[in-house]
């Protein structure tokens, strides 16, 4: 593991990633601690669409709000979205990877099936016809919820890919030889060689998660509990912004958004080049 | 049955496969509104009984009721009532003169299953209801006039984002040095932007600051749609923006896809004997292309849905007429028949261009021509 770490750690692809996450990360836990303006507050002195000041630094939107208080609290609520959404995705995608490569036989076939229904159906028109149902109650919490439980397939797809191919392996034999139940098996000879695979399944599915909140929040489909990203996107998009040029408006926004991103893609092929040494020259 | 012509019966078994799922998608665009207690009748109702009688607003929810297929009908077809106590906004009875309970009629509905095969039937004569936002458009109108749109900006950035960022990616894959250093973390970064906020960023750039192009529409005020030079190339040049917010995107992500997959190809014996025999760059590339290129197709299938919702976004930041707006106009105006309709529609499309690249794939895998992968996915 320390060396595995190590490995990484040499990767400049993985270091840039693993600081830009962690640094997002901790402005969107602390931020509030250094930078305590209430993003609810409206400074009518202001006004809407201030230039930056040394009391706003990056400006105020549309409605007069600090611009900095509203990007850390809505790169809080991308990332939680983003995590709630992985680690759902994650889960059910590996235990249905898992469980049906590893079997194999007619539940394999049926939980292949489900998977590529749910690939080939767009994950957006699922989302769109949930969230306009549930109107009132869309929480950020509840959008984490329905992300995840919209995007599992392709992890369960790779997931069960790497499974299948473990399957025939001589000491998962061994193991059955032994007499060593299905469940053991799994958990003791096939898990650990998936863990890393699994990581960087997890990894993607979060920033998948925050991609897929930024869009359903760009067509007012988003939280009504929260500021996320997408949503100071799309009342930037709504108020004017872009036709007025009000670059400050939404240009930090969509700069996070990016490089959270952009972050996790890092980490990702990185590991991927570890763990695959040909990608490594 | 069909051993002598492998390809042909893989492509009829894939067909009957999304014919299966088209059901399911049929299913899921059918169940999941109405999770949300959302009757699409009570909502249409909530707009279309605007001043009307009782009695009027009553046949007019007749109608309706049977237009969606929800209303239980007798054997002369018409909608049977029921006579049920009569409750008030909080749920209490509500008493008439006599203090006794009042009785109401009330249509009465039809079992779930039922209605959901009037939806099936509904759907396959092109039947999507009627609009509620623009009451009584048909939603089929709707769509109509706005898939072109979209399929305009959806197929070009697809079919080219593929191929050239497949060319990039092997290109890459095979110079690496200082070409590839460059280009690998750009594409990198590239993909992990949004689509739409791709968009707002060339808007903003070469629309409002630069007024080079267009920022909304799909055409001109001053043009007239129709066939004519002028329209045409009206909509050539409000198409520049849109394609670009999409295109290198769409590309970047293939590239990387296919430069990884190259590296892979490279790294192999077969590639390594090529190379001691000398053969030409070209020709070295050309044999990774084509054996990069079968899991890139099964990519692209895997990807289509992503991509296609991305795009639909985009549509919103240019105003562009396709699908994505008029979703986005209907759920603003909580226009359920139309969100329904585009829904279905999107996914439609998402699985016949999964079948065309499978039909690709059974086209280019000598395997299937040989007979050797059978059927399923």
């Amino acid at each position: 593991m320390i060396k595995l770490l190590k490995n990484l750690m040499k990767s400049p692809m993985f270091v840039v990633g693993i600081a830009i996450f962690i640094l997002s990360l901790l402005i969107a836990i602390f931020g509030p601690v250094f930078y305590n303006v209430d993003i609810n507050a409206r400074d009518i002195v202001a006004g809407p669409y201030a230039p930056s000041s040394s009391e706003h630094l990056l400006g105020t939107d549309h409605l007069g709000r600090d611009y900095v208080s509203l990007l850390i609290a809505g790169l809080r609520s991308s990332l939680y979205v983003g995590l709630i959404a992985g680690i759902i995705a994650t889960t059910i995608g590996v235990f249905i990877g898992l469980f049906g490569g590893f079997r194999g036989g007619w539940i394999d076939e049926v939980l292949n099936m489900g998977t590529n229904l749910f690939i080939v159906i767009p994950q957006f028109v699922i989302l769109v016809l949930i969230s306009s149902a549930v109107k009132e109650g869309r929480s950020l919490t509840l959008i984490g919820l329905i992300i995840g439980l919209t995007s599992w397939s392709w992890s369960a797809r790779s997931v069960r890919a790497q499974a299948s191919s473990l399957r025939s392996r001589d000491h998962i034999a061994l193991a059955k030889m032994n007499g060593d139940g299905n469940l053991k098996i799994l958990i003791k000879h096939v898990l650990p060689y998936l863990l890393s695979y699994v990581f960087m399944v997890f990894i993607m599915q979060v920033s998948s998660g925050i991609l897929s909140e930024a869009s359903i929040s760009m067509i007012g489909l988003g939280p009504l509990d929260s500021t996320s990203l997408g949503i100071i996107l799309n009342q930037a998009k709504d108020n004017g912004a872009l036709s007025d040029s009000i670059w400050i408006a939404f240009l930090p926004a969509t700069l996070v958004i990016t490089l959270t991103v952009f972050a996790l893609y890092l980490i990702n092929t990185s590991m991927e080049g570890v763990f695959n040494p040909r990608l490594r020259k | 049955m069909l051993k002598q012509y492998p390809t042909l019966r893989y492509v009829l078994q894939k067909g009957f496969w999304y014919f299966l799922t088209f059901i399911v998608a049929i299913a899921i665009n059918f169940a999941l509104p109405r999770l949300g207690e959302n009757n699409p009748v009570d909502i249409v109702m909530g707009k279309a009984a605007q001043g009307l009688s009782p009695e009027e607003a009553m046949q007019k929810k007749e109608t309706l009721l049977k237009a969606f297929g929800m209303a239980e009908l007798d054997d002369q077809g018409k909608v049977i009532y029921d006579t049920i106590p009569e409750v008030d906004a909080n749920g209490k009875a509500v008493l008439d003169e006599n203090s006794k309970q009042k009785m109401v009629p009330q249509p009465r509905l039809s079992s779930g299953i039922s209605q959901f095969f009037v939806y099936v039937k509904n759907v396959f004569h092109g039947d999507f209801g009627l609009s509620y936002s623009q009451y009584p458009k048909p939603v089929i109108e709707i769509i109509k006039e706005s898939l072109p749109w979209t399929l305009l900006i959806q197929a070009p950035t697809i079919i080219l984002g593929w191929i050239f960022g497949n060319l990039l990616g092997a290109f890459a894959a095979y110079k690496r040095g200082i070409f590839d250093k460059v280009f690998f973390p750009v594409a990198m970064f590239l993909n992990g932007i949004p689509y739409f906020v791709f968009g707002m960023l060339l808007v903003a750039l070469f629309s409002v600051t630069l007024g080079w192009f267009p920022a909304m529409n799909a055409y001109g005020m001053d043009v007239i749609p129709g066939f004519n030079w002028a329209f045409f190339k009206s909509v050539g040049y409000f198409y520049v923006l849109p394609f670009f917010s999409c295109f290198p995107i769409l590309l970047s992500g293939q590239a990387t896809g296919m430069r990884s997959m190259a590296i892979y190809e490279l790294g192999t014996d077969y590639m390594k004997y090529a190379k001691w025999l000398g053969l030409r760059e070209g020709k070295i590339i050309s044999y990774v292309f084509r054996n990069a290129m079968l899991p890139q197709l099964t990519g692209l299938a895997q990807s289509l849905g992503a991509m296609v919702g991305g795009a639909l976004i985009t549509e919103m930041i240019f105003s562009y007429p396709g699908l994505g707006m008029a979703m986005l106009t209907a759920i603003q105006q909580n226009d359920y028949a139309t969100i329904q309709g585009c829904t279905l529609m999107i996914s439609t499309c998402v699985l016949l261009a999964n079948f065309l690249v499978d039909i690709l794939i059974a086209v280019f895998d000598p395997r299937v021509k040989a007979g050797l992968q059978m059927g399923g996915k």
